[in-house]
Parts: structure tokens; sequence; C-alpha cells
């Protein structure tokens, strides 16, 4: 179609067949199509290469720790023996210290950013959260080392161990000895950090919900709070579980912050005041000391554990947002 | 007529509404008070020794950063020659040529690479370019950084070729131009504002990365002996100094962390500036 529009009339192109491909090639199209197609495939082939070379090089690992891998609570390198469940357990609690608090607080903001402040000043506080999203992740860590290590050290901590320290159940978790590094401060830093990925996403997701909706409740006599978190939040309530899930993938995936604030003990402890280890901050402390090709091969299995599990969770979220752009969960 | 269950809904409603104000307020003053500290500390470290000097030995003070400034430059030019291209095209082949399937794969593999950690990425680029000639370099920082640079691009490319008005390209076509013509000549030049911009903010957000240069382009306290060897980068720099136990590399951390958040605050301000204006024209 565009052949013929684009040749004068005295020779009437092919429309098919191999005469009319080197017609469009002698335009120009079929190579702009070609050369814009190969790097489009090399996104493609840069993926799986990637996947391949993480299931290539933890050969080695995979083959001699196989399952057990996973449960095993040993990580030590003087006796090449190695297992990745006190990184995975440290991964969890982190990400899960930072969803409790994260997900009250974003959400709170969405709503208020959507449904409460005039447009422009929405804009202008959503233009700030998009900059505290783009801080580097190392100058969090910088301020966690000299800022919150300190006041968790000699402020948060003990208060903590005073008083919800003495509570049945709860209570194991604010025990034991308080250092200032740990789960709980790689939590709250890792919790600052994806509050703005929340915001941004839901604030979207809340924005989409038709102005009907709304307005349908308040006739019904509902105040401005019940119209939103009886009507607005449970239309959103997709999305917004697709912000909270990619906020997970990328507090799984941090590394730098918690790097510096966690302690670096591969330990299993119930205390959250205890310093542990996640996955990505191993991987970053011991990476260029694996003397071992064993050692070696099991960070590099590490990391494609954090790989499989972030990429479930980014393909789970994708779905979840799109669901509800489309047509919004409806609720029961 | 104000039953005690009125005064309860209405006196929710004014708490909860309270509280999400609050909390928004709380969250963009985290921004200032990251910038304030950063100002307090890094500002009265800042000197103009730390542009221009090496680090020091070891129980030394003073010093400065100079080696990592220009790595941290060196490696972004890397990656920006590297990602930006791909990025580029694989965006043009996405918003103008891609049909449905293909397409569908590309912008979701696309998606899942934006969403690989940093740490992972480290590992891929240490096995691409580490292993093979079994020491570090800057060429490996810059493949990591490459490659986190990729799927930015895109879909930014992507998104802003595809608000350019199709009356744009049937124009160009109805005065003879054939498509790749008109994509380089009409579409490109029309959304440049806002694919440079994504581009940008590509390469503000990989001039912060940290765990993908560890173990690729890992570090230097000398300048580097070329691209085939290891070299220093700010926020590597940052993260040594930081857990470090000296006073003055603390001092110097601070520094560097300001250098840093200058940087890519600015480049994120810019980015938006350069928005406004290819909009507005």
């Amino acid at each position: 179609m565009s052949a013929a529009a684009t040749t004068i009339a005295h020779e009437v192109p092919p429309q098919a067949g191999p005469r009319a491909f080197l017609h469009r090639l002698r335009q120009g199209d079929e190579i702009a199509h070609l050369i814009t197609l190969t790097f489009a495939a090399l996104i493609l082939l840069l993926t799986s290469m990637l996947v391949y070379e993480l299931w290539r090089n933890s050969h080695l690992s995979r083959s001699a720790f196989g399952w057990a891998f996973f449960w095993t609570k040993v990580w030590d390198p003087n006796f090449d023996n190695f297992g990745a469940a006190p990184f995975i357990y440290g991964t969890l609690v982190t990400s899960a210290v930072a969803l409790v608090l994260a997900v009250p607080l974003g959400l709170a903001s969405a709503i208020f950013l959507s449904e409460l402040a005039p447009r422009n000043i929405s804009d202008v506080i959503s233009f700030l959260i998009d900059l505290l999203a783009a801080v580097p992740s190392v100058i969090y860590g910088l301020l966690g080392i000299f800022i919150v290590v300190p006041l968790m050290r000699t402020t948060l901590g003990p208060l903590l161990i005073n008083t919800v320290g003495n509570l049945p159940y709860v209570g194991a978790l604010f025990r034991g000895p308080n250092y200032g590094v740990g789960f709980l401060t790689a939590g709250i830093v890792l919790a600052i950090m994806v509050v703005p990925f929340i915001i941004s996403v839901s604030r979207e997701v809340l924005l989409t919900v038709p102005r009907e909706q709304r307005e349908a409740a308040m006739a019904l006599g509902a105040t401005r709070w019940e119209s939103t978190w009886q009507v607005v939040v449970p239309w959103a309530r997709t999305g917004i579980m697709g912000s909270v899930f990619l906020a997970l993938a990328r507090a799984l995936g941090e590394t730098m912050a918690v790097t510096m604030v966690i302690g670096n003990a591969a330990a299993i402890k119930a205390s959250l005041l205890a310093p542990g280890d996640t996955i990505a901050s191993t991987i970053a402390n011991q990476f260029t000391e694996a003397t071992g090709d064993l050692y070696l091969s099991s960070l590099i299995e590490l990391g494609l554990v954090l790989f499989l599990i972030t990429f479930i969770l980014n393909g789970l979220a994708r779905i979840l947002i799109v669901a509800t752009e489309r047509g919004g969960g409806r609720p029961a | 007529m104000s039953s005690p269950r009125i005064i309860w809904r209405k006196s929710l409603n004014f708490v909860m509404l309270t509280l999400t104000g609050v909390a928004a307020f709380a969250v963009v003053s985290v921004l200032f008070l990251i910038l304030g500290y950063l100002i307090w500390n890094g500002g009265t470290s800042l000197s103009w020794n730390f542009f221009t000097q090496l680090p020091k030995p070891v129980g030394e003070t003073g010093g400065g950063m100079a080696n990592a400034i220009v790595g941290s430059l060196k490696l972004l030019f890397l990656a920006a020659v590297m990602g930006l291209p791909v990025g580029l095209l694989a965006g043009v082949y996405l918003a103008e040529f891609g049909g449905k399937t293909f397409s569908f794969i590309v912008r979701y593999t696309t998606d899942l690479l934006n969403g690989v950690p940093s740490i992972v990425i480290g590992i891929f680029a240490y096995s691409l370019v580490v292993l093979p000639v079994k020491h570090f370099s800057a060429l490996a920082g810059g493949v990591a950084l490459g490659i986190m640079v990729i799927p930015i691009t895109v879909r930014s490319t992507e998104e802003f070729l595809r608000a350019v008005p199709g009356n744009m390209r049937e124009a160009a076509m109805a005065l003879g131009a054939s498509k790749w013509k008109t994509i380089a000549t009409v579409v490109l030049p029309a959304a440049s504002g806002g694919i440079l911009t994504g581009m940008l903010l590509a390469l503000a957000r990989v001039a912060g990365e940290t765990a993908p240069l560890l173990f690729t382009a890992f570090g230097n306290r000398f300048w580097s002996q070329g691209w085939g060897q290891p070299i220093a980068s700010l926020p590597v720099m940052i993260y040594t100094y930081a857990v470090a136990p000296y006073d003055d590399w603390h001092r110097q951390a601070w520094a560097a962390g300001l250098v840093l958040l200058a940087l890519v605050l600015l480049s994120n301000l810019g980015a938006r500036f350069i928005l406004a204006r290819s909009k507005a024209v």
C-alpha cells in the first residue's frame, strides 16, 4: 500500500512476491524495518543470555547441593558448604517489614493526592515524590548508616524493647541485643525507598476510577472518606495490589542500602533487631572475595534465585495493573 | 439530628482525611530531609581538592575523588554508547514497524529486564566480560550500565513516538516520502524532546547505580589505565568510604554523596525542563 503511494505512475509496483520485496528494499523501508527488528530481537537475546549465563555458571553449586540449597542453614566458605536459607529468610523479612510500613503510608498519600489535593498541588507533590524515587540507593545507604542506625541504637531500639518487647507473641520480634544494624533497620530504609513507587502507581490507578462512582456514593449520603474507602479504593484494588507487587519486587532486589545497614550475618534470628543478610547483600559483600569455584557458583545461584523471584513478581504486577486500567476491578 | 452515629462518621471522615494529608507531607518531607542532611554534612566537607585530587593513602587525611568523578563520566559514556542506540532503535521498531505477537513479547521482555535487580545485571556482565579475561574492567562496568539503560530508553522512545499525531505521518507519505524517510525526517524530530528526556532519565538512573559496578568496574584508587582496567566511580567510592572506619573517609563520602545527588537530581530537573519546552512548542 505504501509502495503504491510512493511510486510514480509509469511503473505499477508489484504487490507481492520477491519483486515487491526488492522494490521496497530499494525504497529503504525493508532495510529500516530489518535494522530496527534486529535491535528489538537483541533485547530478547540479551534477556535469554542473562538467564542462560546464570544457569550455566551456577551449575557447580546446583549439582553439589541440589534442592537442599534452599533449606540448608549453613553458609560456610571454609568448608565449601553453602545453603541459601538465611539469605532467603533475610530477604523475606526485610521486604515484609518494608511493606508493612510502606503500604499504609503510600496508600494514604496516594488517596490524598488523587482524592483531596487540588490538581496543581497534587502534581507538584507527585513531582517531588518522583524525585525521591530517583535518589540513588547508595545515598539511602549513606543516610541509613549515619542517621537511621544511630537512631535505632540509641532511641528507637531501646524504646521498642521496653514497650513492644514485653508483649506476648509480638514481643519475640523485639528482644535480644540491639546493635542498631539489623532486619528492622534495613526494613525501614527499604520502606522509605519503595514508598514513592507505591504512591505514583496507586495515584495513577485511583485517578482512573470514574467520577460517577464517587458521586453515586456521595449521593447515597456517604462521607468523603466512606466514598473513598468503600467505593473508590475497592474499585482500584487490583491496580493497588499491582503497585504493591512492584514495590515488593524492588525491595527484594535492592542491594546497596540494605548491605550498608543490615549487619551482614548469615543467621536466622526471630528478633528483628538482630543483624542478618539478604540474597542481594550477600552477593554484594562476598562476590569479589569468593575464592573457590563452588563458592562463586553458589553466589551465582543466589543471583538466579533472586532473578526468578523478581521475574515472577514483576509479571504478576504487570498483569494486575493492566487489568485494572482496562476494566476496573469491580467489587463483588 | 446529630445522632452519635453521624458524629462518629463525621469525625472518622475528618481524622482519616487528615491522616492521608499527613502521610503525603511526611513522604515529601523525607526528600527535604535527605537534601538537608547531604547539604549540611556534604557541603562542609566539599572543597576544591575534592574535585582535583586523587584519594590519599589510607591514614592520611585530605585528598579528593577526581578519578571517581572522571570514572563515573567514562562509565556513563560507555553505557550511553552501548545502551542508547539499542533502546532507540528497538523503540522505533515497537512504535512504527512492530506486528502484534512479536511486539508483545519484546515489550514484555523489556519490562522484565527493567525489573531485574541491578546486582543480577552485575553478575551477568561479570560472566560476559570479566570471566573470559579474568580481570575487572571499565568495559564490564559500561556493559552492566548499558544493559540497564536499554529498557528505560525503549519504553520512553515508544511512548513518545506513539504520541506523534498520525496525520503528520500521512502528510509526509502524501508528499511521496517512503516510510523510513517519514520516520527519520518527520516522526523522530517531532518526538525528539520526549526521546531525549527519556534518555537523560535513563542515564540519570544508572549514574547512581552501585551494585552492578562492585564486581565489574570494581574500583581504583588511581587514574584508570584504560578501558580494560578497573576504574573508580562515585557510587562505589561512597559505599567503600561510608563502610570504612575512618572519620575523614566518612566526611568525603558525604561530599561525594552531595555531588552524586546534585548530578542525579539536576539531570532529572533538566529532563523535565526539556519535556515541558518541547510540549509547549
